[in-house]
């Protein structure tokens, strides 16, 4: 099986290189070239899901000649984590960081075969040449190959680590690497797009939802190692500006950056250059979360010593920022828009404001994770930040990001005059005063001057979404009639993109007001007590009922009953320590081996919409340790017969004896001793429980925590629903030509407009004005393209009937 | 005013405001960072300051001692002599000897006194290439 994976992976490689010299082939937009081209990255892409079938199924049986398998999965290891335990290998994450690749390459250039002639072959060529260098990577680099075998098999694996025994171990890493692969996408056009000199627009509409689809993984691929972090780790919280973390969520910033800006070139032609710089920043990013994990370089609970591949991927940076700022610096006469921002109040300028914080956000962040290494250059000494100066830069930005999240959706496009723009922000504003005072006079929010203007500012912002939405199911209902709630949903469903866009901001509004209220609000408590003993957290009587222990083959479990008392209320909490034994080792250890392997911590949380219980304890198991070393101490003696020894040790002692001449009886001797060993173990855990001994327990009460993860799933709702394909796109009648994508991209700004002016946004005046400018430039594509101009022309004049939208909302 | 002073007045304004920042942020990195040190170079630290303590921890030292633990660290390579660490509080759940850990502390009477809350023990299995197998 190995070696057929090894000549699936070698074909695999040459696959990627022969489609990426094929595309450069058809550079010139031959039909015939690009399509053998793309058909070699589908076969690239079923050649790698071949590779990855067969690492699968070698986890799945046990198949320890693999060495990937045996380094990290176990017979023991339950089925569940043996699927997931391929990313948890350094190959294993590689193959899976090419096969994603593979797919998202596949997908982008079957929904974009019929377009794009010129682009394709560049962005074919770009997505394969990344594709080749993982793949190659997997070939040539040392002891990265998830095809090497061991000889001969070993009977078991070392088995997974149980710390990663999680369900997020099946999600969390997919996640993020679907969210870092996928923006090989949006870059691989962008250079596609800079090589060809085509800089308008079309390689945005081409890949935006690869944009989209990035973002939102990579966004719940963060959410997701949050909550684990939170409920696993045993330290209570769920961010730490641990480099790893950084590095996962530079990306987002900056992918979040680039979302917004491509909109001001879709609709207005202008911030080229930027967009260019955004998209390579945003895959350099990328590459380095994928780097970071790999090398070692900097210190953090995620970075681990081996770094055979960590050098060739910064080789690949270094390869794509030079390239790409060659490429930009090159064009930048191509890349000049002779547009400008028409007023200061208009939507543009808003997300030009928000994508300077965005990008300032990521430079901080920056920053601080890469401080060891700039200190170590400028002064010989590594230093490291901790999260409070951290927390010093990125609160300030991230409360200003709230303001511009309620700030952008109340702003049309173009301009907007100072009349309409006080109708729309004078119910908004209340709102965000009243909360701030209100806040200030009855909580005591006002000693966290940050977190006050965060709560007020998201307030502002949620009453600003809430205005849209209720305005634009107000203006479709005064059209089309119907109730409330259909009116609602109509014009959510006809305006996916806009309204979609409006729910991520009220997630991302939501889960900040979480973050804020947690960091700044949390009572956070360390005490050791033996049963019977109580304490008072946060105004909650903390009371260690009672100490419970288990044992079993594979762990040792110390737990506590603890009783939390507010007011009336009561309820328990039974955070648990498992101590296990270390995996893979032959035979049966002694019972002191139950302290030498892994420990993890199950915690006790009561979650609450208004405030979390989170508590965690460790228990002070040195009385059991030296139970179990004096046990080992007697077992020894008693097998090796010794005067007075009691009758069943003699008897235990001669079995062994027994089976070490008569290698058949080994097993059952083996199975007697397990017993021994486990009847012992259970009566030093009887001994735990009835010494009493003390343990120390870490509370946590967590305002609003809760929240966090409601404003993740409601952003994650809003991208999906941003990403659901409109009707006719479903029905097949989609963008097959870029005259048709051209076409339908004006449409939609018409649309807006329409829909902008019908919910009080735009003025009369400025609503004529503006209807009028959309109207020339649609009359202006249609005139092209019934010219038989542009890339791939298409029967676009057919409509014929001017530049009347297909589909109008809200008048339906 | 013509646009095009306007515009380059504004940009003027956004320059010296993001050169204003850096400068405070790399002012501040550099005030507020703590030195990272290995368990050899510390082994003679003078009292008072702080540090980033980057260490392997013995195999067989952790004692736990009330409500902290006791251990012994030596550099990340495994040479050099160990220095004794006190902590107190609950430990991560890798933590345990032959682990990397990362603490921040000071130096007293000899030993390496932890911050409560600063200790990270590294993920051990994750990417690991090579193993005794």
């Amino acid at each position: 099986m190995a070696s057929i994976g090894s000549a699936l992976l070698a074909l695999a490689f040459l696959a990627a290189i022969s489609a990426a010299a094929l595309a450069l082939a058809g550079r010139r937009g031959e039909r015939r070239w690009a399509a053998l081209s793309r058909r070699t990255v589908y076969a690239f892409c079923a050649l790698l899901t071949g590779c990855v079938a067969i690492i699968e199924i070698a986890f799945a049986g046990n198949d320890f000649s693999f060495n990937i398998v045996q380094q990290h999965s176990s017979i023991e290891t339950p089925a569940f984590y043996k699927l997931a335990a391929m990313w948890s290998s350094q190959e294993g994450s590689l193959l899976l960081w090419a096969w994603v690749l593979s797919i998202a390459a596949s997908i982008a250039l079957f929904a974009t075969r019929d377009r794009l002639r010129e682009l394709v072959p560049w962005a074919t060529a770009v997505m394969m040449g990344v594709a080749a260098f993982f793949t190659g990577l997997m070939l040539f680099a040392p002891d990265v190959n998830p095809f090497a075998t061991l000889s001969p098999a070993p009977a078991d694996g070392i088995g997974l680590n149980p710390l990663l025994q999680h369900p997020s171990m099946m999600i969390h890493p997919p996640m993020l690497y679907s969210g870092y692969v996928a923006f090989t996408v949006p870059f691989a056009f962008a250079i596609g797009a800079l090589v060809t000199r085509r800089l308008d627009a079309e390689w945005i509409r081409a890949t935006r939802r690869f944009a989209l689809i990035a973002w939102a993984f990579l966004g719940f691929g963060l959410l997701l190692g949050a909550r684990w972090s939170y409920t696993e780790l045993g330290w209570g919280g769920y961010w730490a500006w641990d480099p790893v973390e950084n590095a996962a969520l530079m990306p987002w910033l900056l992918g979040t950056a680039f979302l917004h800006s491509i909109m001001v070139q879709e609709k207005r032609g202008m911030l080229k250059v930027w967009n260019a710089c955004l998209v390579v920043g945003t895959f350099s990013m990328a590459l380095l979360g994928t780097f970071l994990v790999r090398s070692g370089v900097l210190q953090s609970i995620h970075a681990f010593g081996d770094n055979t591949v960590g050098p060739y991927i910064l080789g690949l940076i270094a390869v794509v920022l030079v390239g790409s700022t060659a490429l930009i610096v090159s064009r930048l006469d191509d890349l000049r828009s002779p547009k400008r921002i028409d007023s200061l109040i208009s939507r543009e300028a808003v997300f030009l404001v928000n994508n300077l914080l965005l990008v300032a956000l990521c430079a901080v962040i920056f920053w601080g994770t890469f401080f060891p290494l700039i200190s170590e250059l400028f002064t010989g000494n590594k230093a490291s930040l901790a999260a409070p100066w951290f927390d010093r830069y990125t609160t300030p930005l991230a409360i200003l990001l709230v303001l511009f999240t309620g700030i952008g959706p109340l702003l049309a496009w173009r301009r907007v005059s100072w009349e309409s723009a006080k109708r729309v922000f004078l119910a908004p504003a209340l709102v965000g005063l009243v909360a701030a005072v209100a806040l200030a006079l009855f909580t005591d929010a006002a000693q966290r001057p940050w977190a006050l203007a965060l709560f007020a500012f998201a307030a502002f912002a949620l009453t600003g979404l809430a205005q849209e939405f209720w305005k634009g199911a107000a203006a479709r209902r005064r059209i089309a009639g119907g109730s409330v709630a259909g009116s609602l949903a109509a014009v959510v469903s006809r305006n996916r993109r806009r309204y979609g866009g409006y729910i991520v901001h009220a997630g991302i509004a939501v889960l900040l007001i979480g973050i804020a209220a947690s960091s700044s609000f949390q009572t956070n408590r360390e005490v050791t007590m033996r049963p019977g003993e109580s304490t008072v957290v946060d105004g909650r009587k903390v009371t260690y009922v009672r100490s419970t222990a288990s044992v079993d083959k594979l762990a040792f479990t110390a737990g506590a009953t603890l009783r939390v008392q507010k007011g009336g209320e009561a309820f328990y909490l039974h955070p648990t320590r498992r101590f296990y034994r270390p995996t893979g080792q032959a035979g049966p250890g002694t019972i002191s081996s139950y302290f030498a392997g892994e420990s993890d911590s199950n915690i006790g949380l009561k979650a609450g919409i208004g405030s979390d219980f989170w508590t965690a304890g460790q228990p002070d198991i040195g009385g059991v340790q030296r139970h179990a070393r004096a046990a080992d101490k007697g077992f020894e003696a008693c097998v090796a017969g010794g005067p007075g020894t009691p009758p069943q040790c003699k008897a235990v002692g001669a079995m062994m004896r027994a089976a070490a001449a008569n290698p058949s009886l080994r097993p059952i001797a083996l199975a007697q001793i397990e017993r021994l060993q486990l009847d012992t173990a259970r009566q030093i855990a009887r001994g735990y429980v009835s010494e009493g001994a003390p343990t120390t327990f870490k509370a946590i009460v967590n305002p609003m925590v809760t929240w966090m993860w409601i404003g993740g799933l409601i952003a994650l709702a809003g991208a999906l629903i941003a990403l659901w394909p409109s009707r006719a796109r479903r029905r097949g009648a989609g963008v097959r030509t870029e005259g048709d994508a051209l076409k339908e991209a004006k449409y939609r700004e018409i649309r807006d407009a329409e829909l902008d002016h019908a919910a009080g946004k735009l003025s009369d005046e400025d609503y004529a004005l503006l209807d009028a400018e959309l109207r020339g430039e649609a009359l202006a594509i249609l005139d092209r393209a019934g010219n038989g101009d542009g890339n791939g022309g298409g029967p676009v004049a057919a409509n014929g009937n001017g530049a009347e939208p297909r589909e109008t909302a809200p008048h339906g | 005013m013509d646009p095009q002073r306007k515009r380059k007045i504004r940009l003027v304004v956004a320059l010296s405001a993001a050169v204003l920042l850096s400068v405070a942020l790399i002012y501040t990195s550099f005030s507020a960072s703590t030195e990272a040190k290995e368990p050899s170079q510390l082994l003679g630290a003078a009292p008072g300051t702080s540090y980033e303590m980057t260490g392997k921890v013995v195999r067989g030292s952790v004692r736990h001692r009330g409500d902290g633990i006791a251990f012994r660290v030596v550099d990340r390579d495994g040479q050099g002599r160990a220095l004794p660490v006190t902590y107190t509080g609950t430990v991560p759940d890798p933590f345990r000897g032959g682990r990397e850990i990362v603490l921040t502390g000071q130096v007293r009477d000899g030993a390496f006194v932890g911050e409560p809350n600063t200790l990270i023990t590294k993920c051990p299995s994750k990417f690991t290439t090579k193993s005794n197998g």
